[in-house]
């Protein structure tokens, strides 16, 4: 019993890996920029547990910094971060039977990468909740750490050293890939880049990514729907 | 910002976060989604990843469109190490170094 639940947590582990150096590269960078905004060290860690989100919080920490009222801060957080919202709606076809407790845990760590990573797993197979919240907090547990560490020795690491400033967009090109299994998928993420291309040079915040690939996967289920339509005419000898 | 309103603000900034992470996940699992929202779900992970990744390759720090730079370059070889090895970690590390070695010869 204890070497199976030994197992489960090294697995958690060793998918959040890419991660965590993903948050390393960002969390530093952060803590400096929010020490140069006038933020203490506590305060900086009161948000990156409060909030966990990583673009928003920059956002948040450059209008602190030009003295922005907290209203317009909060109303573009919530805009910046309501992609998540499916996400957690993709991640919830594979928690059926979960508790509401755990999985309002669960929900605190639903970022971009921590997704990502849980869905690619639970797509797969061999992936539970248990396995998905040891990635979450220690993803978690890394941007708070790294994120205040910033702050102190932001100035020590040389910017780009290793090319760490690659290794969130590294990972999700490898997600991304995996993902594409039928040519259907391939037009619809193509789709998909394509417009939120085009909707980040024309829209604030994060509306690129929500409309993007509300509209891709709209047109894939059109798509699917149509040929089945099609297919069903053809059995039926019309 | 004195500490009481950063305390304020903080705490609006994380539960209008947490809102949109928590709402499907107490809503979803305890119903029967209908088949066209399954598939339209299961089209979301690649659309959203695609999303994610385009802006971040194909536009500069200033957002605007530019190509030829080394986010891009280093992203074409970075596809083709994880269509043939499939490996998460290796793609990562790969993609760091061709990324770091891009922008020493640009």
């Amino acid at each position: 019993m204890k070497s199976l639940s030994r197992a489960f947590i090294l697995q958690g582990l060793t998918a959040a890996l890419p991660i965590w150096v993903g948050y390393a590269a960002v969390g530093i960078p952060f803590g400096v920029l929010a020490r140069q905004a006038g933020l203490s060290p506590i305060q900086v860690a009161l948000m990156s547990i409060i909030v966990f989100a990583g673009s928003s919080q920059f956002i948040a920490v450059s209008m602190i910094g030009s003295g922005a009222s907290i209203l317009p801060i909060i109303i573009t957080t919530f805009f910046v971060n309501l992609r998540h919202l499916l996400m957690s709606s993709s991640l919830a076809l594979y928690l059926k039977g979960t508790s509401k407790g755990i999985l309002s845990l669960f929900a605190y760590g639903v970022t971009d990468e921590s997704f990502a990573v849980n869905l690619t797993k639970f797509m797969h197979g061999g992936w539970d909740v248990k396995r998905a919240l040891v990635v979450n907090h220690t993803a978690n547990a890394v941007w708070i750490a790294s994120t205040i560490a910033g702050g102190y020795l932001g100035e020590v690491v040389p910017e780009g050293a290793l090319g760490i400033d690659y290794a969130l967009t590294a990972m999700f090109i490898a997600l991304l890939v995996f993902q594409l299994r039928n040519s259907l998928v391939i037009v619809l993420s193509i789709l998909s880049g394509l417009l939120s291309l085009i909707f980040s040079l024309l829209l604030p915040g994060a509306w690129n990514i929500v409309l993007a690939s509300m509209i891709a996967a709209s047109a894939g289920v059109s798509i699917t729907y149509t040929f089945r339509r099609r297919k069903k005419g053809l059995d039926n000898g019309l | 910002m004195g500490y009481d309103k950063y305390l304020i603000c903080v705490l609006g900034m994380g539960l209008v976060t947490y809102l949109p992470r928590w709402l499907p996940l107490a809503l979803l699992p305890q119903r029967d989604i209908p088949q066209t929202l399954k598939e339209w779900l299961g089209f979301i992970p690649a659309t959203i990843l695609s999303a994610l990744v385009a802006p971040d390759i194909f536009l500069n720090s200033i957002g605007d469109f530019h190509i030829l730079q080394a986010r891009f370059l280093a992203a074409i070889p970075t596809i083709i190490f994880a269509l043939k090895t499939r490996s998460l970690g290796g793609t990562v590390i790969v993609g760091m170094f061709i990324y770091w070695l891009t922008n020493k010869l640009i």
